[in-house]
């Protein structure tokens, strides 16, 4: 396959970007996309030129490091992938494919296609974690937890924080990540005696980063790469409400709307 | 204030005045119908006559204010922030598949609102400080607010100008009562797809009533 990129070249986190067009010839369409940058990089390389710098890591869709915005989806054009398990043969011989780095104002380029991630780590520190003393292994069954709420749990879980959410919103909202990572600690026991903060806290961790706010338009759930769906956002806002409304906090913990 | 709130709280508050403008539109809607009634305007000018009397509705009608303030600028703040959350545009603009109205909630929603501010000058100004003209009903005196509406519908301009606005009214509430209930936290598996479709439908049957009256007005 003969391509055609035009991939966002960005020297620093400080520097203009620009769009820069390159051509990659002898493609096999059963390449993973991310082998295709790696032949174009290669041949920057003998040619003596800067290769495109991308994130990368474990490219079996488990790590959540890939992170391009492909032809206008992040991803590409596929449905529940990650870049890395994106193939070649998505693509038509003489296509033109742009490459572009995550756009959101808390996820700002370092670096051609690389973009820092930092404020999902900062949402977690937040309150993405529960409180308990570390020691011996629990009993598996020693508390009983309904098999729905164990499922529902463990489809929140799925996400690996890539930022595709974010990257596929309309208003750059992180309301899928958060409600991804509130869901899956408020539908298990373990997760409940800390849940009314948890949820405050998270929500406006991620708006004092600057994230845009839901409009429910559902681009979150169609380009996420583990489908988590956006009743979880939904279940976020049920969470919010009553932590606000109905949440036994002390007087000088309870903070405002 | 509303820059302090929480995203979610902005969310909740657009999700529950957005509900009051619909039962507000069902309510205008209904009334607006009785004009199509062959009665001499009897049924619609009646109607008019309680809307603008009841001590209800007179109070009722500074919570609609209200409501429709606060959703314009509750909307409004929350559409800057979601701009300034993305200072650098894609080159090619997001290509994932989701309902195509959901995307242009601000635009359709600031055509409706240029039209409102035209719509109220039309026949909310003139019938609470203009000159109106007279109907007997009976054996009272009522302002023939119907015939207003005829009159200003016998004019292709307006009915074409309406049925434009009406139909952006239309894209607007498609992504309007489902997305309210999103919005506080209401999904479930068997229940939501049922909200959906209630959606698109009241976006049709709204719109398309007040379409229909300007248009049967025309050819009549």
């Amino acid at each position: 396959m003969d391509l055609t990129l035009k991939i966002w070249r960005q020297k620093n986190a400080t520097s203009k970007g620009k769009f820069v067009t390159y051509k990659v010839t002898g493609i096999s369409p059963n390449s993973s996309f991310l082998e295709m940058m790696d032949i174009l990089n290669e041949g920057l390389v003998v040619k003596g030129e800067d290769p495109v710098a991308f994130d990368h890591d474990c490219r079996e869709g488990i790590c959540g490091a890939c992170s391009m915005y492909i032809n206008g989806r992040p991803h590409g054009p596929d449905k529940a992938i990650t870049t890395c398990q994106l193939h070649m043969r998505k693509f038509k011989d003489g296509d033109t494919i742009v490459i572009e780095p995550w756009r959101a104002r808390p996820f700002p380029v370092l670096k051609d296609l690389i973009v820092d991630r930092t404020a999902f780590d900062k949402i977690i520190q937040a309150g993405g974690y529960i409180s308990v003393n570390t020691g011996g292994i629990p009993d598996a069954n020693a508390i009983p937890i309904p098999r729905a709420s164990a499922e529902l749990s463990m489809d929140a879980a799925a996400c690996i924080g890539c930022g595709a959410c974010v990257a596929a919103c309309k208003n750059a909202s992180a309301m899928l990540f958060v409600s991804a990572k509130v869901s899956q600690f408020a539908l298990l026991p373990q997760g409940k005696p800390e849940a009314a903060e948890r949820v405050q806290a998270m929500v406006a961790e991620m708006d004092r980063l600057g994230f845009g706010n839901c409009t429910n338009t559902g681009a979150c759930e169609a380009e996420c790469p583990k489908e988590i769906s956006i009743s979880n956002i939904a279940r976020m806002n049920r969470e919010f409400l009553s932590a606000k409304v109905g949440a036994q906090i002390p007087k000088e913990q309870a903070g405002g709307f | 204030m509303a820059l302090k709130y929480s995203s979610i709280t902005k969310k909740i508050i657009m999700a529950l005045a957005g509900l009051f403008l619909i039962s507000f539109l069902i309510v205008h809607l209904s009334i607006n119908l009785l004009i199509l009634k062959n009665d001499g305007r009897e049924a619609f000018n009646l109607a008019a006559h309680f809307m603008v009397t009841n001590p209800l509705i007179q109070a009722m009608q500074w919570v609609l204010f209200g409501g429709f303030i606060i959703h314009i600028l509750v909307g409004t703040v929350l559409q800057i922030q979601n701009w300034m959350a993305r200072p650098t545009r894609y080159k090619v603009e997001g290509y994932s598949h989701t309902s195509f109205f959901s995307k242009f909630m601000i635009h359709t929603g600031a055509i409706i609102l240029a039209f409102l501010v035209l719509h109220l000058i039309n026949f909310f100004f003139r019938a609470k400080f203009g000159e109106m003209p007279e109907i007997m009903i009976g054996d009272k005196q009522y302002e023939d607010m119907g015939l207003l509406v005829i009159e200003k519908f016998k004019s292709l301009p307006y009915v074409l100008m309406y049925i434009f606005w009406l139909l952006f009214l239309g894209f607007h509430l498609d992504h309007a009562f489902h997305s309210a209930l999103q919005s506080l936290g209401l999904n479930h598996n068997k229940y939501t797809p049922a909200a959906f479709g209630l959606s698109r439908a009241l976006a049709i049957l709204i719109a398309g009533g007040f379409i229909l009256i300007p248009l049967i007005i025309y050819i009549s």
